[in-house]
């Protein structure tokens, strides 16, 4: 997972680079947790444009990451789902709590 | 007519969270064979990683134990059991309700049984307290050139 933190605007964008499981979340987790305490964004944005797989492991990662940045005072956003990555969403309903920014 | 069996492969490896993928990755490549779409195969891949995952983490707690896998194709169908030798689902109807979890606080978001539900064709889990537990689920993979034919059959309707 690579991340770009922008000064200006307070924003965290988080490119998620591996197949998003049990396994591999908790590399991910690691990381996107210790990056937001680094920075305090102010919008974070996970982009979901080169995940090649993801199962229900990456919604309780986005609750969670969810709770983390509103206790924190951010906002998060989703970005770039792709059609597997969207499916599991919806189903999830979490698409009406986390907004899904397509350019930023 | 008499159900033909084309062809079957078993598989054991023990719970380790990083044979989630190498499972998902085994079975798509053994269902591959019927053919199936991009969409499809995806689907398959993602019910094998979450039952995979369930025994892993709820039937094993993270302990040592052996995950099995059989895989079964049929004319245009494929069957997959997946199981361990866990401790079990006491209530299987709860256990298969949307958002049901017992381990919220590890971001488990109890959704594993509904995408597998919603992803495959069929989906039962039998479970006995203390010996484990067994998914079965099929999908039918429809042959490509009854789609095509269907196609042909739109086209030429009118
Ligand atoms: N193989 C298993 N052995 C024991 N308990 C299981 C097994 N599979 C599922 N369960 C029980 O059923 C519940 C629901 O499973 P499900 O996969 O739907 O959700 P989850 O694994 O808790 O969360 P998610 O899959 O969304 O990360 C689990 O919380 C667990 O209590
Ligand atoms: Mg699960």
């Amino acid at each position: 997972m690579e991340s770009n933190f922008y000064e200006e605007d307070k924003l965290l964008v988080f490119t998620i680079t591996d197949e998003i499981d049990d396994h591999s979340v908790q590399m991910i987790r690691r990381k996107a947790d210790y990056e937001i305490e680094r920075y305090m964004p102010k919008r974070i944005i996970f982009d979901f444009d080169r995940v090649t797989f993801m199962d229900s492991a990456g919604i309780g990662f986005i609750i969670g990451r969810y709770k983390f940045a509103k206790m924190l005072g951010a906002k998060l956003e989703l970005s770039n789902l792709t059609q597997g990555v969207r499916k599991i969403f919806e189903m999830s309903g979490i698409l009406r709590l986390i907004p899904v920014a397509e350019i930023y | 007519m008499k159900e033909i069996l084309k062809n079957e492969m078993k598989l054991e490896f023990i719970s380790k969270s990083s044979n989630e993928a190498f499972a998902r990755i085994a079975v798509a490549a053994f269902a591959s064979q019927l053919d199936p779409t991009i969409e499809e195969l995806a689907d398959i891949k993602t019910a094998v990683s979450e039952a995979v995952t369930n025994c892993i983490i709820h039937g094993y707690d993270h302990k040592h134990g052996i995950v099995k896998i059989s895989a079964k194709l049929k004319e245009n169908e494929i069957i997959i059991e997946i199981s361990d030798k866990g401790k079990g689902i006491e209530n299987i109807d709860e256990a298969k309700e949307p958002l049901y979890t017992t381990k919220p606080n590890l971001e488990r978001s109890g959704m594993g049984f509904t995408i597998m539900e919603s992803f495959m064709d069929k989906m039962e889990v039998e479970s006995i307290l203390g010996l484990g537990t067994k998914v079965t689920m099929s999908k039918i993979i429809k042959p490509k050139e009854e789609e095509e034919q269907e196609e042909f059959q739109m086209l030429i309707k009118d």
